[in-house]
């Protein structure tokens, strides 16, 4: 045992190697159990959908009759990427319940006490995120081309790639505020719920911000989801090398990374 | 296997409020043993444990647990140990097997051994029939050897139990025992295992030794009979006419081995049958070996003319074991944690606080 010698290691006689630790494939592991409850039932993510085509069915006829005049004939083409949007924000900011549901149940615990990354154990859940994300949107697409809908198609998938990426990023923060408040469960609904609106108002969404006051206009600009609202219709009407999109992609991976940065930092944290 | 020195942790609750969950912890546990820590609830036990499981850092004192110390080397500790917790490990809307699988492959099986391992574990636990359903669809009693089996995936050679048995019946209790003394000879060298407990039978029945902790601090370790014997004694009872009580309390006082003798305060009304009514009155004997020490208390008791008209003799429990060590019941300081010492207001915090709601 000459490395005995270097180190002066705690019973060396013991030191057996630890099985081969990878971020990557610990990323795997969590990020597969986290898809294999939605794999099993995938009609459980219909109910995220249920939101999002309320508001194609209510709002929509709306907006066609009151801005058709302004938006032009194509209303659709500027109202289903923000609905898009907007699934996304509202399915993946919810997700950090699923977290909580773990942290009471003891699910949580038990993965702290085995040799799993933690990191890993964040990144990995915030990854999942993707799926819904892309399966859901997927399902809009769809539901709308019959209601006469006609995206340029590659807008389209990098609309959808954009926003997987961006729900990367908001299921991060969710899990973030997840672990923030496990010691206060119910604050994570009075802290989403808060979040929520205002990020969704101050995107563009639902009305056009080139209508409303100056100060509306200079709040949005800190909102990544506004960025993100534009690239998908300038993408959605076939403007690919417009500054909107690339500026979309800033704001989903800008989101992505300062979501798994805080969450990593949170997960860490999580133990005690 | 388990090395605790001087081990305490302080939880922070306010700038004015300092909660001292453990306080100065020394111990030593060897391979192999199967020892119980026991205690009320808020005395320490969980937050000992979770400083042996890395989930939580020790405010000052040092821990090896197999081998390695929890603070420099966790992945070394977590690699080496399992755990059972408080909670459930198994995710509600997940498949038993899968959670066994993926447990696997977070130590490292690949997904073809994590497959065997699984199927191995469920057969053992009696779970074969529960594989491939949703852990929220299985009974309290299949839930907690699933959480065992999740613990055993990487044959663990320590193994911590967290109170294994809270809120399953008797029958399943005894079920669970079953299954992880099994499991604990079926390993190539016998798995060492630390279960905290607030049932006494349960550590009096499965633990070769018995730490009772109370206040953050160690206040007894040996095996439950040495405890018993040591720190309580045999309770022999005697119920006599109530105007022999006091010379039977003499003769008592006098008998070899008697420890401490009560005369229970208030007589009892006799109801036999074909005696002559009259108060009766319980004497109570503490000594170190009580069917030894019966017959001679009777003999004694007859040669004095004094009635004696029932005879009791219990063995202690180790709930007289805490009341000996520390004045209180521990049925009573216990359960749900709503006796907080007057003394030292401070030091006992529930353990659901200890766990879950003190800011660290």
């Amino acid at each position: 045992m000459s490395a005995a010698t270097l180190t002066p290691a705690p019973q060396a006689s013991t030191e057996r190697p630890l099985a081969h630790r990878s971020f990557v494939r610990d990323t795997r592991i969590v990020l597969l159990r986290e898809l294999r409850p939605v794999a099993r039932d995938p009609f459980s993510l219909l109910f995220g959908l249920i939101q999002p085509l309320v508001f194609l069915g209510l709002f929509g006829p709306l907006l066609v009759g009151s801005a058709g005049a302004t938006l032009g004939a194509d209303v659709w083409l500027w109202f289903v990427p923000a609905v898009l949007a907007m699934t996304t924000l509202f399915g993946s900011s919810v997700t950090g319940s699923n977290l909580q549901l773990d942290i009471s149940s003891g699910v949580h615990e038990r993965m702290l006490v085995t040799p799993l990354s933690r990191p890993a154990q964040l990144v990995g859940r915030a990854l999942k995120e993707m799926v819904p994300v892309l399966a859901q949107s997927a399902v809009v697409l769809l539901v709308m081309l019959p209601f006469g809908l006609r995206p340029n198609p590659l807008g389209a998938v990098l609309t959808l790639l954009q926003l997987a990426v961006l729900g990367i990023g908001v299921g991060a923060l969710s899990y973030s505020l997840a672990l923030a408040v496990r010691k206060q469960e119910w604050m994570f609904w009075v802290v989403q719920q808060t979040v929520l609106f205002p990020v969704m108002l101050l995107s563009g969404m639902l009305l056009p911000l080139e209508t409303g006051p100056a100060w509306m206009r200079a709040i949005s600009t800190v909102n990544p989801l506004r960025y993100v609202v534009d690239s998908g219709r300038a993408a959605f009407a076939g403007d690919l090398a417009s500054s909107a999109v690339a500026w979309g992609w800033v704001a989903a991976v800008v989101t992505a990374a300062v979501g798994l940065t805080v969450g990593v930092r949170a997960m860490i944290r999580s133990a005690d | 296997m388990i090395r605790t020195r001087a081990l305490t942790k302080d939880f922070v609750v306010s700038r004015t409020r300092t909660v001292h969950a453990v306080r100065g912890i020394s111990l030593d546990v060897e391979p192999g043993e199967l020892v119980a820590v026991l205690g009320p609830n808020g005395a320490g036990k969980t937050t000992t444990l979770r400083m042996l499981t890395t989930l939580i850092e020790p405010t000052s004192g040092t821990a090896e647990v197999a081998g390695y110390d929890v603070t420099d080397r966790p992945g070394r500790v977590r690699a080496a140990i399992g755990y059972v917790g408080q909670g459930g490990a198994g995710g509600a809307a997940q498949h038993v097997r899968d959670e066994l699988v993926t447990q696997g492959e977070i130590y490292g099986l690949d997904r073809r051994r994590a497959r065997v391992r699984a199927a191995e574990l469920l057969e053992a636990l009696d779970l074969t029939e529960q594989a491939d359903r949703k852990v929220e669809s299985l009974s309290g009693g299949q839930k907690r050897r699933l959480d065992v089996a999740v613990g055993l995936v990487h044959r663990p050679p320590l193994l911590f139990l967290d109170e294994p048995s809270t809120g399953l019946d008797p029958h399943n209790r005894a079920n669970l025992w079953d299954h992880i003394l099994r499991m604990r000879t079926a390993a190539p060298e016998p798995m060492t295992i630390v279960l905290t407990t607030h049932y006494l039978d349960e550590a009096d029945t499965f633990a070769e030794r018995v730490i009772v902790v109370d206040h953050g601090q160690v206040i007894a370790d040996d095996t439950a009979d040495a405890l018993k014997a040591e720190l309580a004694g045999d309770l022999v009872t005697l119920r006599v006419p109530a105007e022999h009580a006091a010379a039977l309390a003499t003769i008592a006082e006098r008998a070899p081995g008697t420890r401490s003798v009560r005369v229970a305060d208030g007589g009892v009304r006799a109801q036999a049958a074909g005696r002559a009514p009259g108060v009766e009155q319980t004497v109570e004997i503490r000594t170190a070996d009580g069917p030894g020490a019966a017959p001679g208390l009777l003999r004694a008791a007859d040669a004095a003319g004094v009635d004696v008209r029932r005879v009791d003799v219990a063995r202690p429990t180790l709930d007289d074991v805490f009341l000996g060590l520390t004045g209180r019941s521990l049925r009573e300081t216990g359960v749900d944690g709503a006796a907080p010492d007057p003394d030292e207001p401070t030091n006992a915090p529930t353990s659901a606080t200890t766990k879950k709601e003190v800011p660290a």
